[in-house]
């Protein structure tokens, strides 16, 4: 690149990072300030907000329920969102974009429409399965379809799909062992992906949550907010932490992974 | 969006196979056809459906509330939070997507930013709104520290706690999606573009104005849409900021459904809910036509 | 199709020009720890096509990207038309470049394409039309003028890529590796297409390529290159038959290595004497590189068990001609023979090969290590 376009790059990209790191970083200072912020203005900084998280016992089931359901969701995605999509590039293409219109129909219903669909479905449901806060997970199922879909499809068409389960038919596999022995592994990076965006959505869902009347993490940090504001801002700075250092763990985590098959496969 | 590449000529028409064939190939997308019937088209059924129905019957009753002032000035109210809020994120995210996009493309700050933008995209919500307040509230470090220097950060009093403070604080969360929706366009501008325009004679401003900006327009009106209907669904930050009720659509929803009053209550919150859909279907057809004039040179 | 000559377009930006020369001085490029120029000098001469031939990292690349100034120099100067350039941004250089893929912009039909140089030159939309219209009709693309880049083959698109830059009417064609992401017909035929035009408009012309028999075929003067440094510059027969170094005799070409010693101004290898291209050379022992065409074949007489006797081990048909492995014992040949003799030696079969007495380039690389 051409020297002085390279200098100008690098002086806008450093304006850049700074002005949107202080718009960014500033708020999450300020959270972390609020919570450490003894009784009064010169008194110590103390961290009792962050100690009396743990002995709470209704925020320690909202935080397990939350964490249960961040799970379970994912485990649910997988299950019916990755064998579909395979299963219909495979067998049925002309299902190709009617399966994305209707992944993606989620991100142009916003949520609080959906909720006031969910309201009579959740009622039945309460009275005849389960009134268990985990029953949210079939609502959040359908919140991370978009941002789930978009994940695995950049996955498979990373992947030659076509050609590796052919192979493998070839060779005498079933479509069970095609898809969760050949084609999953190859494309494990976009799976670690998806799942990350189900986490960071079930862990920061607050409206159909609240709406439903279930206490989830971020209902809590709410209910919390008008009582006890330092504990619950502690609460927020925690769980903002926690899921920036998940998210930054499996990102890692999908690049040794992909790196280790890719060396593999060109040795 | 990726463009799935998928021939459709293989496996669909197999002589032998037969109509059996095709069937049991349907029944593979079965389950998720059943899912997504019962919590994606069941719940927007039943938006539409009680929009319509009160304690007598089919009605336009829920519908004719729409036209109520405050009613009306609770969709203006959002559609403008979500407009400026979508566009000012849409810019700015763009321009944070292109000083990452120009960076190592395994370096750590890439990495930092996407994680960041990750959480910061989807952990908007009520965390949020006391990050702000703890920021810029009355009670703010920001307004205590200046305060302590003598500047008043609020002389007009204080605007964290009206729309334009939610249009801030959704600004938050709208540029950390679109650095994520917006990253792939700009991984796909390739290098020889920019040296071809120079080589021609052009310099930045018409590679911008004559290559580039065309270039990434579809996707960036994507990403404005998605944007926009991000901010007009979002309601836990304006839900946990926001004292009065009713001020933008969603909390009109959040009121009329944990109302105590009844039935009559949900089927307003339907037709509330029926209104969002609509202002997002309009908003919708004017990209999809706007994008077919900006995308005619895309393969398809 | 001449077009180009026959009419002054465009006198708002030059009108028609002749010819202009391109002096590369000295020129170096550092990037960190590693030289990728350490001196360049060639001297295009105007309305010349000039092959800068070598294997990745030799610094060719590097080079045209440095006339076309989309790298600075870290010393030495580029002249074009006897005038100083190395400092001129890109925009202002005057040099229309052809890259090696996916170069058109994607939302341009390929006449839009074709007019982009010309729109930045502020010319008016009838003529920037008509122009774009002549140069696509140059490269012989005139019905396909309103498909986009995803609609044209990838042949189709380095056409186009050629007529926008043409379009320009630089003084200096810079093309970057145009033919390596074709298929070989697709090549060899563009490759005669590039030259046709180039020579049709006169234009001075830097081509850059990894592929010798491209670099040989199209240039009126290959510069072949190693390490950021010119190895040898001439027309491309000298380059095949008088290499200045064995690197140059390995890179362009096969070659076989025959051990042999120097004395008295010749190579004796394998018992025959072989004259030398460099006369001066000091005796000792010596690899002499010999071309597979410079080794004939001749079956071998019952019981003849010389040095130059050997076992055919491997026939490649290369269409007219075949390429024979020869197993000599201690070492093996390729041999270069017409199809129809080939057919008399199959695999297995005993030969005596015969080097013709071409004068030869020497390395004293592994002289001694060799069999």
């Amino acid at each position: 690149m051409n020297r002085r376009r390279h200098r100008r790059l690098a002086a806008f990209k450093a304006v850049v990072y700074v002005v949107l790191g202080l718009f960014f970083l500033l708020p999450i200072a300020a959270m972390v300030e609020f919570a450490t912020r003894g009784v009064g203005i010169s008194s110590p900084r103390t961290l009792t907000a962050f100690t009396s998280i743990g002995s709470d016992p209704e925020l320690v089931d909202a935080i397990t329920a939350s964490l249960e359901l961040a799970v379970i969701t994912s485990l649910g995605m997988l299950a019916l969102l990755l064998p579909t999509m395979i299963w219909i590039r495979l067998r049925v293409p002309q299902m190709v974009r009617p399966v994305e219109l209707v992944c993606l129909t989620p991100l142009t219903i916003p949520a609080i429409v959906l909720v006031v669909g969910f309201a009579p479905i959740y009622n039945w449901i309460e009275i005849n399965v389960s009134d268990s806060i985990l029953m949210l997970a079939l609502a959040y199922l359908v919140l991370v379809l978009p941002y789930c879909y978009r994940a695995l499809d950049a996955g498979l068409s990373a992947v030659d799909i076509r050609t590796l389960s052919e192979a493998a038919r070839s060779l005498g596999a079933s479509w069970a062992t095609v898809m969760w022995r050949i084609i999953v592994p190859n494309m494990s990076s976009a799976v670690s992906n998806a799942c990350l965006l189900c986490v960071a959505v079930v862990l920061g869902e607050f409206t159909v949550a609240n709406l439903l009347n279930f206490e989830n993490l971020q209902v809590a940090i709410s209910i919390l907010g008008t009582g006890n504001a330092s504990v619950s801002i502690a609460l927020a700075v925690v769980s903002l932490v926690f899921v920036f250092f998940f998210l930054l763990l499996l990102s890692f985590l999908g690049r040794a992974l992909s790196r280790r098959r890719g060396g593999a496969a060109r040795a | 969006m990726t463009a799935v590449a998928v021939s459709e000529t293989e496996y669909v028409r197999r002589p032998l196979g037969g109509r059996l064939r095709i069937s049991s190939a349907w029944l593979g997308a079965a389950p998720f056809l059943l899912y997504t019937g019962l919590f994606l088209f069941l719940p927007t059924v039943l938006v539409a459906v009680g929009a319509f129905s009160g304690p007598h019957g089919p009605t336009l009753a829920n519908l004719a509330q729409l036209s109520r002032p405050y009613v009306v000035s609770a969709f203006l109210n959002s559609l403008v939070l979500s407009a400026v809020s979508a566009s000012v994120g849409a810019v700015v995210g763009s321009v944070l997507a292109y000083a990452v996009a120009t960076g190592s493309p395994d370096g750590i700050l890439r990495r930092l930013v996407t994680a960041f933008c990750g959480v910061l995209s989807q952990f908007g919500g009520v965390t949020l709104a006391f990050a702000f307040i703890a920021t810029i509230g009355t009670e703010g470090f920001i307004v205590i520290w200046l305060q302590q220097h003598g500047i008043r950060f609020y002389p007009n009093g204080v605007w964290l706690f009206s729309l334009t403070g939610l249009t801030l604080i959704y600004t938050y969360f709208e540029i950390p999606l679109m650095v994520i929706v917006f990253m792939p366009a700009l991984d796909g501008i390739r290098p020889q573009w920019r040296e071809a325009t120079e080589t021609l004679g052009g310099g930045t401003w018409h590679y911008w104005r004559h290559v580039a900006g065309p270039l990434l327009m579809p996707a960036f009106l994507g990403a404005w849409l998605l944007l926009f209907a991000n901010a007009f669904s979002a309601y836990a930050t304006a839900a946990a900021l926001l004292d009065i009720g009713g001020v933008i659509v969603p909390l009109q929803i959040s009121r009329a459904l944990s109302s105590e009053v009844g039935l009559d209550q949900a089927n307003f919150a339907a037709a509330l809910a029926l209104g969002m859909v609509v202002i997002v279907a309009i908003i919708t057809l004017l990209y999809a036509r706007l994008q077919r004039r900006s995308a005619r040179w895309l393969p398809r | 199709m001449g077009a180009l000559d026959a009419r002054p377009i465009g006198a708002s930006w030059g009108g028609s020009r002749s010819a202009a020369e391109v002096r590369l001085e000295g020129l170096r490029r550092v990037y960190g720890s590693t030289t990728a120029l350490d001196g360049l000098d060639i001297t295009i001469h105007a309305g010349e096509l000039v092959a800068l031939l070598g294997p990745s990292g030799c610094g060719k690349t590097t080079a045209l990207r440095l006339v076309a100034g989309l790298e600075d120099a870290d010393g030495g100067r580029v002249v074009i038309d006897g005038r100083d350039v190395t400092h001129l941004p890109t925009s202002r250089r005057d040099s229309g470049m052809v890259f090696q893929a996916y170069s058109l912009f994607p939302h341009m039909t390929a006449r839009e394409n074709v007019a982009f140089g010309l729109r930045m030159r502020k010319v008016g939309v009838a003529e920037r039309r008509q122009r774009a219209g002549e140069m696509l009709e140059l490269v012989g693309l005139s019905t396909q003028a309103d498909r986009y880049a995803h609609q044209l083959s990838g042949g189709q698109q380095q056409r186009v890529a050629l007529a926008r830059a043409l379009a320009i009417r630089p003084s200096v064609l810079l093309l970057d590796e145009p033919l390596s992401a074709l298929d070989a017909r697709v090549r060899s035929q563009l490759r005669d297409e590039i030259r046709r035009v180039q020579r049709e408009v006169g234009i001075t012309t830097l081509f850059v390529t990894h592929d010798q028999e491209e670099a040989l075929a199209i240039a009126d003067r290959v510069g072949v290159m190693r390490a950021g440094r010119l190895e040898q510059l001439g027309p491309p027969t000298s380059i095949y038959s008088q290499p200045a170094t064995p690197f140059v005799a390995e890179f362009v070409g096969l070659t076989n290595r025959l051990a042999g010693v120097v004395t008295g101004g010749a190579v004796d290898v394998r018992g025959i004497r072989l004259p030398l291209i460099a006369t001066d050379t000091p005796d000792g022992p010596a690899v002499a590189l010999v071309r597979p065409e410079a080794v004939s074949l001749a079956p071998a007489l019952d019981g003849f068990n010389g040095p130059l006797s050997g076992t055919v081990i491997a026939v490649s048909f290369l269409g007219a001609v075949s390429r024979l492995t020869i197993d000599l014992g201690d070492t093996t040949v390729l041999v270069q023979v017409p199809t129809a003799e080939a057919a008399a030696h199959p695999g297995g079969s005993r030969v005596r090969i015969a080097l013709r007495l071409d004068p030869v380039l020497i390395t004293r690389e592994g002289a001694q290590g060799r069999g």
